[in-house]
């Protein structure tokens, strides 16, 4: 079973509003994808909380339809 | 095993090795590239740990992601704390930012930080 990228954008914006979501395809086989979440949101959060919170926006897809996202987090400069 | 079962196994499996690694496999034979990840890193840091195959056990492989609500295997905790999973620990390493958790967790490394 695999996503779509555009799906997974538009989870993670949906849950976190005001992320900006970069993701890509590592293989092209729309299973192994790296996403890239910048969010106001994930301030004062640990790695851990942040990662947690596009989990939750991916709602339960992720280790399930998803199988490898490969996912990096960080806080807006301006924030 | 129950539900309850699986928790109270997880808090007795944390309580008794400072660094436990639920994992794909075994260290010797990881059956998956991110678990293989993960013992790779622990072991260039010369860290002794304590791992645990979820694959043996699908009770396990359910309880452990309720436990951390955490959707993916694996799964590094030192002294009972979650740290996180492949994508966080490898960042951790690259910044060194591992090592220095360790240290200040009393785990002992024999790599320079």
């Amino acid at each position: 079973m695999a996503m779509d990228a555009a799906e997974i954008e538009r989870l993670i914006k949906d849950g976190i509003p005001g992320a900006r979501v970069t993701i890509e395809d590592l293989r092209g086989d729309g299973d192994h994808y790296a996403a890239h979440v910048i969010a106001a949101a994930f301030k004062g959060k640990t790695r851990v909380q942040q990662h947690q919170m596009v989990y939750q926006a991916l709602r339960g897809r992720m280790g399930d339809a998803l199988h490898a996202l490969a996912l990096q987090t960080a806080v807006p400069d301006d924030a | 095993m129950s539900e309850t079962q699986v928790t109270d196994r997880i808090k007795q499996d944390l309580s008794e090795s400072p660094v436990v690694l639920y994992m794909k496999g075994s260290p010797v034979f990881p059956q998956c590239g991110f678990s293989a990840a993960v013992v790779e890193i622990l072991t260039r840091l010369g860290v002794k740990f304590k791992s645990h195959d979820v694959l043996q056990d699908p009770s396990l492989r359910q309880g452990i992601k309720e436990f951390s609500n955490w959707p993916t295997i694996p799964q590094l905790y030192v002294k009972g704390e979650f740290v996180g999973g492949c994508d966080i620990i490898r960042e951790m390493f690259a910044s060194g930012e591992l090592q220095q958790y360790l240290t200040e967790k009393g785990v002992a490394t024999t790599a320079a930080a």
